[in-house]
């Protein structure tokens, strides 16, 4: 199975080789792209991203939580998390992908 | 926001690409996800987030209705942990 870790350079750099963008608009589309979904999701949109998945926002009541290390009770403030739903279509390529991968290891 | 919508925004911003263009960026910015998913690798972008796959072993399931048990496969599942600076995005200023 991988090991690596992908980061905005390699998103980057798929940009240059399939759109045949240069690499500095290449950057600053990738940015882009991912300043709008945290903009949309910091204004509490959710971001549905059709063959990807959805980004929703769930609304967290406040609760009783503990300190592990010492046991004192401390109130978890209410807050905002973020959920994210794959698609079926990623589940399906992740599984049909790494399905690939066992048998090649084998 | 959908699809669509951010592709809008960013054609908005970039007038001089093509709207098919920018279809394009964003179809092969998260295909690029996907397939290093699908190869096991990791994806992380810092102050956004970090996707990641998890193995869950096979297992016996029961069909809640009925009972019976069903063998569940082994398989990978994706999960999205997000950056801290989205989290903390996402928690300042009112709560509309």
């Amino acid at each position: 199975m991988g090991s690596k870790t992908l980061t905005r350079a390699d998103l980057a750099e798929a940009l240059v080789d399939k759109v045949g963008l240069p690499r500095n608009e290449s950057q600053e589309l990738v940015e882009l792209v991912l300043s709008e979904i945290s903009n949309a999701l910091a204004d509490g949109e959710p971001v549905k991203l059709s063959s990807f998945g959805s980004f929703g926002i769930r609304e967290k009541g406040e609760r009783i939580g503990r300190n592990p290390k010492t046991g004192e009770e401390v109130p978890i403030t209410p807050r905002r998390v973020l959920v994210f739903r794959p698609s079926n279509i990623m589940k399906d390529r992740i599984n049909a992908g790494l399905a690939q991968h066992r048998k090649a290891a084998e | 926001m959908i699809k669509s919508e951010l592709i809008q925004k960013i054609s908005a911003t970039n007038a001089h690409l093509y709207h098919r263009d920018v279809e394009r960026i964003v179809n092969v910015i998260f295909g690029e996800i996907v397939d290093a998913l699908a190869r096991g690798d990791r994806v992380e972008l810092r102050g956004f987030g970090a996707f990641r796959v998890k193995y869950r072993a096979p297992r016996i399931g029961r069909n809640p209705r009925t009972g019976a048990s069903v063998s569940v496969d082994e398989k990978f599942v994706p999960f999205f942990k997000t950056g801290k600076e989205l989290r903390e995005r996402m928690n300042q200023g009112d709560a509309d």
